[in-house]
């Protein structure tokens, strides 16, 4: 479960506040998009809920963790209730698809064993399960992104956070990885996809959480064109 | 999946990504060897120069002798009979004996030009040779030398003691100083060329916290690479070192001051320079390592 209430985030070295007053919940097993313009405080957000920045104010739980208070060495703990997914895939050129994949795994110390399992099995839920062997570089940007897919989910997070998943894909690699990512959703897992895309976003009937200026701007079924304010 | 800790299971993984590591970035390790081992080089051929002047000093004062003069009146045999009390005396290392007709050949041998030859032996006295283990207790073994009966005179070059002891102390100070300075540099670009190689994989370390990986479990690895990286400069440094000497010392025993200098055999000292040589490649490259990913470990 995700819940943020009166968060306020003010960057000190500019003093800009980038999210003022945000208030929300996300359930266990949802599927929601986070979607707004650029400099809406679509990235400061995610941040927060990734660790990389602490709020300035207000409070922020995730998983049973509270972000405002977490001390530094519980962070990896924190981290690897999570999957995140990057707009740039984020994955170690110098390991082998498999390896990017198990690596998340042997931080969490599962043995051997359960490592050559679980990973041969993620790779098949991706469609990847014949490119194990093979390095990231020779791969094409919607494959890398199923890498980080899999990476994501090889540990069972309880939340997916997936910021701009599709950034890099053309549109049937976007609509694919979306499907995925439903799929995924559909075995338990809560997804959170930030993403600006109105099309892809209306091609499904989610939730829909905007955020304009640092504020939510709306909530709720109806697509990406209800809130745009661009 | 639960949440666990490094395993000990980890380890051995760990490990093994550290040293496939080394092979990953061979450009970089290329460099952090090369880095080492040139620090090291430069340290050893000075520790070797600085052992050298040592010995020879060390050497030199050795022939440094005082002169213990027995009493006029005691005859040769009764003169020799001191040699234990000689002996006894605190700080002596070796006694050599030297009678009134010997001294007087010495003195002679010394000014051939017969300007000595019409005097008696007499006019010498029996005396003791004496080295000294520490030559800076010259003045109190000489006092203590007068002390012993039947001693009439000691003759000590105190100057010339005093002259080693400097020379020693001199060579010593600035030995240490340049060793300390040579030490502090060779940290000072290690730590660098790590710096530089973790700024190339700072990208990889931010990934890896991403995941959950904790600090422990990404600073293994590039600890493991670091102290093989400085084991291995450190061997190489040794064998440079080790080869440089024996061509130094090859052309000097086979040149004009072959004979005028006594060198430092290196399988003499081989095995502890070895240990020093291992000991600071290992320390530089794994505190290196660490120093350099701490600042990319914070987010």
């Amino acid at each position: 479960m995700l819940q943020m209430s009166e968060v306020h985030k003010v960057y000190e070295s500019t003093g800009s506040e980038a999210l003022k007053g945000v208030d929300l919940t996300i359930n266990d097993g949802e599927f929601v998009f986070l979607v707004g313009p650029s400099g809406s405080g679509k990235t400061t957000l995610i941040k927060l809920l990734t660790g990389e920045l602490r709020a300035t104010s207000g409070t922020v739980m995730v998983n049973g963790f509270d972000l405002q208070t977490i001390k530094r060495r519980k962070m990896p703990m924190y981290r690897r209730t999570l999957g995140v997914v990057f707009q740039d895939f984020r994955l170690i050129d110098k390991m082998t698809v498999y390896d990017n994949v198990a690596y998340a795994m042997r931080i969490v110390g599962a043995k051997k064993k359960e490592i050559a399992e679980r990973v041969p099995f993620v790779l098949n839920l991706v469609g990847l399960d014949e490119k194990g062997g093979r390095y990231p570089s020779e791969l094409s940007g919607g494959e890398q992104q199923r890498v980080s897919i899999a990476r994501a989910l090889v540990n069972n997070p309880s939340l997916i956070i997936a910021d701009e998943p599709t950034g890099n894909l053309d549109p049937a690699r976007s609509l694919d990885l979306m499907l995925l990512l439903e799929k995924i959703n559909a075995l338990g897992t809560t997804v959170l996809v930030v993403t600006h895309e109105k099309e892809l976003v209306n091609a499904f009937s989610k939730r829909v959480i905007a955020i304009s200026d640092g504020r939510i701007v709306g909530d709720g079924m109806d697509g990406y064109y209800a809130y745009e304010t661009e | 999946m639960g949440i666990t800790l490094m395993r000990p299971n980890n380890v051995g993984y760990l490990t093994k990504e550290g040293f496939k590591s080394i092979f990953k970035h061979g450009l970089m390790s290329f460099a952090s060897v090369t880095i080492i081992m040139a620090c090291l080089i430069i340290m050893g051929v000075f520790v070797m120069l600085a052992l050298n002047i040592n010995s020879i000093i060390n050497e030199l004062e050795k022939q440094n002798e005082i002169v213990a003069f027995v009493d006029e009146e005691y005859t040769e045999a009764r003169a020799m009979g001191l040699k234990n009390a000689v002996l006894s005396v605190e700080n002596v290392s070796s006694v050599e004996f030297v009678t009134r007709k010997e001294a007087m050949d010495s003195f002679s041998e010394d000014y051939e030009n017969g300007l000595f030859d019409e005097i008696d032996a007499t006019v010498f006295r029996d005396r003791f040779i004496v080295h000294v283990y520490d030559i800076e207790l010259t003045a109190q073994t000489k006092t203590d030398l007068e002390k012993v009966d039947g001693i009439a005179k000691v003759n000590a070059h105190l100057e010339y003691a005093d002259g080693f002891i400097k020379v020693r102390n001199v060579v010593s100070i600035i030995s240490a100083v340049l060793v300390a300075i040579l030490a502090v540099i060779s940290v000072f670009i290690m730590s660098n060329t790590i710096k530089l190689a973790a700024f190339t994989r700072r990208e990889e370390i931010a990934i890896m916290r991403m995941v959950g990986a904790t600090n422990s479990f990404i600073r293994f690895p590039f600890i493991v690479e670091g102290l093989m990286l400085g084991l291995l400069g450190g061997g190489l440094g040794f064998l440079a070192v080790w080869g440089l000497y024996t061509v130094v010392c090859n052309n000097l025993l086979t040149s004009s001051m072959s004979g005028l200098v006594e060198i430092v055999a290196f399988g003499g000292i081989m095995w502890p320079l070895l240990g020093v040589f291992l000991g600071v490649g290992v320390l530089v490259g794994a505190f290196g390592s660490n120093i350099a990913i701490r600042n990319y470990l914070k987010v």
